[in-house]
């Protein structure tokens, strides 16, 4: 049983650090109807960003320094990429996302270089054993795996009553649904643009600096963008809880998957065992757990 | 003029002036000029393709005409964003209705009152009370115009769920609730049975009564057009060719020549 209980908060501790990558998907696909491809190459930038200019300043600069860098980043997308395509089909937007994850990827590792820098914030890295008492020789889990969960917590509180307890989540919703009619209200769409890509991108250097942490900041932190998929289509595209939930079913999922019927398979179905789930899900309920429901009337 | 009750006509709220606007080589509309009145119902009508919906477009600023001026309440402005002309007080529906499909009733009709809420959006996410308290008065401000369109059993509904007519209904919803002083109705009436039509009918005019507010509209229903509005306005190939009451109108030989297809 110990053993347990020990892969499920592996699982669910990996399946955190899914959900903060997911959520910055989520922001972007809430606020614009678009699923924006760019979101690993934004973690990445904002990892690189940060590690690089802590060689040369204080942590508490290098931070500020690097939420300014993703909010310019931010204004910068806005203008030269959104507002040029206001009133285009989702995929477009799409497309164009495309073109600034291959842009943003180029230009952090031009700028900032491409080895790969570890990324010490001074977080505790030791195993603890917990639940000592409850089971014969405890849970071992890392410190680390719980400040992140306890960061997730945080930023999904903030988020969730931001965006679904304010006013801004109806404009949010309006501009997802329809550009056109969401101006002819007076939603002022190129502030929300720069909000959502602001907080997505400082989402997305959050996620940077825990993948960053555990992994070493490089390139293949933009590729765990790709495990966020499966966390999407389980959690539903626009449900900031729903990413959670869902990092945390894939992650619990895939480990325990592993550890328990993996043998049968030879091993190694952590690999595609998330996609297989999403697979699933797309065919039972293709809005995900907690998305809005799909309407449509012919 | 068909002014009904209390209402009267008054000053000019909005003055088109010479308005030209084209796509590359292909022009949509030519040194157009007419102006709406206070309190009155102005039809624009024509047939496909004459510039209508542009026109509409230019006087709440998705379009930037390349020349001409647009003169509303005393103020000219040559290219304003649809935000702008939104807070300035024009509301408008579209042809081929833009509502937020995924959202109920309710909800859409309460986006339509972000103008009129206070304008710092983040302060209201600390400010717990007044931000409740507001919203809502803004929520009986909605409910009252749900009450006037006759739409309560629908309040909660996803839009995207709802009849076509009735969806007609909610964006005319949504567009009231901004309280706007210029209505713009792109085809109100389109794709509609007699009865649902003279439902609308009922609503324009009541609109038109009770708030006050200045109408423009688009519509192909000849009948409709001619019983409901004040003034007449026809465009034919992004041209003006004829402006004045539905009688006025009717007679004009430029206008029947357009509707009936005379060479050019």
């Amino acid at each position: 049983m110990g053993f347990f209980i020990e892969v499920l908060f592996g699982g669910f501790l990996a399946g955190v650090l899914y959900a903060l990558v997911a959520l910055g998907f989520v922001l972007i696909f809430k606020a614009s109807g678009v699923f924006n491809f760019a979101q690993g190459a934004m973690v990445l930038f904002a990892a690189l960003s940060l590690v690089r200019l802590m060689e040369w300043m204080p942590i508490p600069i290098a931070l500020l320094v690097s939420v300014g860098i993703m909010i310019v980043f931010a204004l910068v997308v806005e203008r030269l990429v959104l507002r040029p395509l206001v009133n285009q089909e989702g995929i477009i937007l799409f497309m164009a996302t495309i073109g600034v994850s291959y842009f943003v990827d180029g230009f952090g590792q031009t700028i900032w270089g491409s080895e790969i820098y570890t990324l010490d914030l001074g977080l505790p890295k030791e195993p603890v054993i917990i639940l000592e008492s409850v089971f014969e020789g405890g849970v071992l889990v890392n410190k680390f795996d719980l400040v992140a969960a306890v960061i997730a917590g945080i930023l999904v509180t903030v988020l969730a009553v931001f965006f679904q307890k304010t006013r801004i989540g109806r404009a949010l919703r309006a501009v997802a649904d329809d550009h056109q009619a969401a101006q002819s209200v007076g939603i002022p769409l190129r502030d929300i643009w720069v909000i959502v890509w602001s907080t997505s991108g400082i989402v997305a250097l959050v996620a940077g600096i825990v993948w960053g942490s555990a992994l070493g900041v490089q390139f293949s932190i933009s590729l765990v963008a790709l495990k966020a998929l499966p966390v999407l289509i389980l959690g539903g595209f626009t449900s900031v809880p729903g990413a959670i939930i869902g990092g945390l079913i894939i992650g619990a999922g895939e480990k325990l998957a592993e550890v328990f019927i993996g043998p049968s398979f030879g091993g190694g179905i952590e690999n595609w065992f998330a996609y297989m789930l999403a697979l699933l899900f797309l065919l039972v309920r293709p809005q995900g757990l907690f998305g809005e429901r799909i309407i449509e009337r012919v | 003029m068909t002014a009904t009750g209390g209402r009267r006509i008054g000053d000019v709220l909005l003055k088109v002036e010479d308005i030209s606007l084209s796509f590359g080589g292909v022009r949509a509309l030519s040194g157009v000029s007419f102006d709406i009145r206070k309190h009155e119902i102005r039809a624009i009508i024509g047939p496909n393709g004459a510039g209508k919906s542009s026109m509409l477009n230019v006087i709440n600023g998705f379009y930037h005409p390349q020349k001409g001026k647009i003169i509303f309440k005393d103020i000219a402005r040559t290219d304003i964003g649809p935000y702008d002309a939104a807070s300035r007080g024009i509301a408008r529906t579209f042809q081929n209705i833009a509502l937020f499909r995924g959202m109920s009733t309710l909800d859409n009709i309460m986006t339509g009152r972000l103008l009129k809420m206070k304008r710092n959006l983040f302060w209201q996410a600390l400010y717990w009370g007044p931000a409740r308290r507001e919203e809502m008065e803004h929520r009986a401000a909605a409910e009252r115009i749900i009450d006037f369109l006759e739409i309560q059993s629908i309040r909660k509904v996803p839009v995207g769920r709802l009849p076509y007519g009735l969806q007609k209904r909610v964006e005319l919803g949504r567009a009231l609730a901004a309280e706007p002083e210029l209505l713009l109705l792109d085809e109100p009436m389109a794709g509609m049975n007699v009865e649902e039509k003279e439902d609308m009918c009922r609503f324009i005019l009541d609109v038109n009564d009770e708030f006050g507010t200045t109408i423009a509209l688009i519509e192909h229903d000849m009948g409709v057009v001619m019983d409901i509005s004040d003034r007449v306005v026809v465009l034919d190939y992004g041209k003006k060719i004829a402006d004045g009451t539905p009688d006025e109108v009717r007679g004009n030989q430029a206008v029947i020549d357009a509707y009936l297809g005379v060479q050019h």
